[in-house]
């Protein structure tokens, strides 16, 4: 399993297209956080950093389908599915070992934004007059919602053999529980709208970005990754 | 260890591929898997590799159930699909540490096992190489050495030596005739000469059932109706040997030659000579052909 893990990432790096896609992330990151002026932290003259935590998901629901739209698709067109299939490995333990190099892939892309913290911190006035509590809660909903789009993105490359249907798929699902379950819920003012936000991704990541890691957050992105988990193992059974 | 094969029935949509089909490779056997295209080889392959899931029946593999102990097989099975799976971005020795890897071998026992397969399956020249780079007859042997990385006992290989030239052909054939020594095979082909260069035993399918089962010898001489020739300088009317019960088909061929189809190759030679010389012919020529595997297959799976 941890083979095949290292695997994974191996073969992120193997292809010049994973470097160009975590430098595609990171400089998008950076023109919204220091350089364009709607969203610069210079020009806002606040110490802060809700440009990065309100863009990021922006660049993930894209980002991330494409780390892990070959993971699934690309092996069955290949046929390599079927050695890792006929191995030793459970259909779980491939498909977790897939979904943790998918989140260490995400992890790796998000840790240089600590640098924008440690660059607003010393920016501060005094030094440190930074929300530390809000940006480390905004941190890890970040990665939650990495992982989120990490399972769906999973999810999707085993629908299709095709790696370009299954980021289409990935990116559509990924905008649907970010944006468009709350976009929806907007429309109406009732009980099941209440209910459609509180189902959106945007809803929980919003309120860890208050620096409040609240336990009902944590069991929705946990129970929402594990259904996708199961949903993707479904759909690789053996038939 | 043995395979054997129980009842397996498959379907796809609504068309059969398997129809309950059996057969057992015993311990140490290669058993030849022989077929049209089409005819089901493939899909029991990956049945028996636990790829698939059949509708009906069992594969046995040394008695654990391929449905019930899929993760038990896998361990000491060996199995080569058609289109041999391969990562061609990574390099040879990579590849198979990788897979040995997922089979648990670990550090020295790995290296180890991967060292002496690069060696018998002649790759020490290419285990530097991309797997991509490496021309078909190369990868095949990366294929081979894959399957057999983890010094499984039992080997299934699906049409190993498919669009391959002759050359790489003869040495593949050689590789898999050394490498299967100590093993049970079941390797599937449609080549012919493949069959009688390598297997024990003969399995012929055809159209989603078992037409043949036997050893290669047995089922070439029991099958056998043999062939013969006779050629001479007159004519020949074939009504002058139709009341022998040796003879059970004739054939004219013209210009002076018929051919005999047989069960008892001695006697009716002895019939057919006897009228040569009470009708006073003169005798060029009288050839006896044992049925190939060729004709055999050919018989049971034209219809």
């Amino acid at each position: 399993m941890w083979r095949l893990f290292v695997k994974e990432i191996n073969t992120f790096f193997d292809q010049l297209s994973g470097y160009l896609l975590l430098l595609a992330f990171l400089t998008a990151l950076g023109l919204v956080v220091w350089v364009f002026p709607e969203t610069s932290v210079l020009e806002y003259g606040f110490a802060d950093l809700e440009a990065l935590f309100v863009y990021t998901p922006f660049v993930f629901v894209f980002l991330v389908p494409a780390i892990t739209m070959r993971m699934i698709a690309e092996e069955r067109k290949s046929g390599t599915w079927e050695l890792l299939v006929t191995s030793p490995l459970s259909n779980s333990q491939i498909i977790l070992a897939k979904y943790a190099a998918a989140l260490a892939l995400i992890v790796l892309a998000l840790l240089p934004t600590l640098i924008y913290y440690y660059s607003v911190y010393q920016l501060g006035d005094p030094v440190g007059n930074l929300d530390s509590a809000g940006f480390f809660g905004s941190f890890i909903g970040l990665i939650l919602i990495g992982a989120v789009f990490a399972a769906i993105g999973l999810f999707s490359s085993s629908l299709s053999d095709n790696q370009i249907t299954a980021f289409v798929i990935g990116v559509f699902l990924g905008f649907l529980f970010y944006f468009g379950l709350s976009a929806i819920a907007s429309l109406q003012r009732n009980q099941a709208a209440l209910f459609l936000e509180e189902l959106s991704l945007s809803y929980h990541y919003n309120s860890m970005g208050r620096g409040v890691i609240d336990s009902s957050n944590l069991v929705y992105f946990v129970s929402l990754i594990g259904t996708l988990l199961v949903l993707t193992g479904i759909k690789i059974k053996r038939a | 260890m043995s395979l054997e094969v129980q009842q397996l029935t498959k379907k796809y949509k609504k068309q059969k591929a398997l129809d309950g089909i059996s057969f057992l490779a015993a311990p140490g056997q290669v058993l030849g898997f022989l077929g049209p295209n089409g005819a089901g080889k493939s899909t029991t392959m990956k049945i028996a590799s636990g790829f698939l899931l059949p509708d009906e029946g069992d594969v046995r593999i040394n008695g654990l159930s391929v449905l019930a102990q899929p993760r038990e097989v896998s361990r000491i099975l060996g199995y080569l699909p058609e289109h041999n799976p391969l990562y061609l971005d990574m390099y040879v020795r990579e590849f198979l540490e990788f897979v040995a890897n997922l089979y648990r071998l670990k550090g020295k026992a790995a290296r180890m096992r991967v060292e002496r397969m690069v060696d018998q399956c002649g790759l020490g020249e290419e285990q530097h190489k991309k797997i991509g780079a490496l021309s078909k007859g190369y990868r095949q042997r990366v294929g081979l050495a894959r399957a057999l990385v983890h010094d499984p006992r039992v080997v299934i290989l699906d049409e190993p030596t498919t669009g391959l030239d002759p050359n790489q052909l003869l040495e593949i054939r050689k590789l898999i005739r050394e490498l299967g020594k100590d093993k049970t095979m079941v390797l599937s082909t449609h080549i012919l000469q493949e069959v009688e260069a390598i297997c024990d035993k003969v399995v012929i399918i055809h159209k989603g059932r078992i037409v043949a089962e036997d050893l290669l010898s047995r089922l070439k001489s029991a099958k056998g109706l043999t062939s013969l020739y006779l050629e001479t300088a007159q004519a020949l009317d074939m009504d002058w040997f139709s009341h022998f019960d040796s003879i059970h088909k004739i054939h004219d061929l013209g210009s002076g030659q018929l051919e005999f189809q047989t069960f008892d190759v001695d006697k009716a030679r002895n019939d057919i000579l006897r009228v040569v010389q009470e009708k006073g012919l003169s005798l060029l020529s009288i050839r006896q052909r044992e049925n190939n595997l060729e004709s055999i297959f050919q018989q049971l799976t034209l219809s």
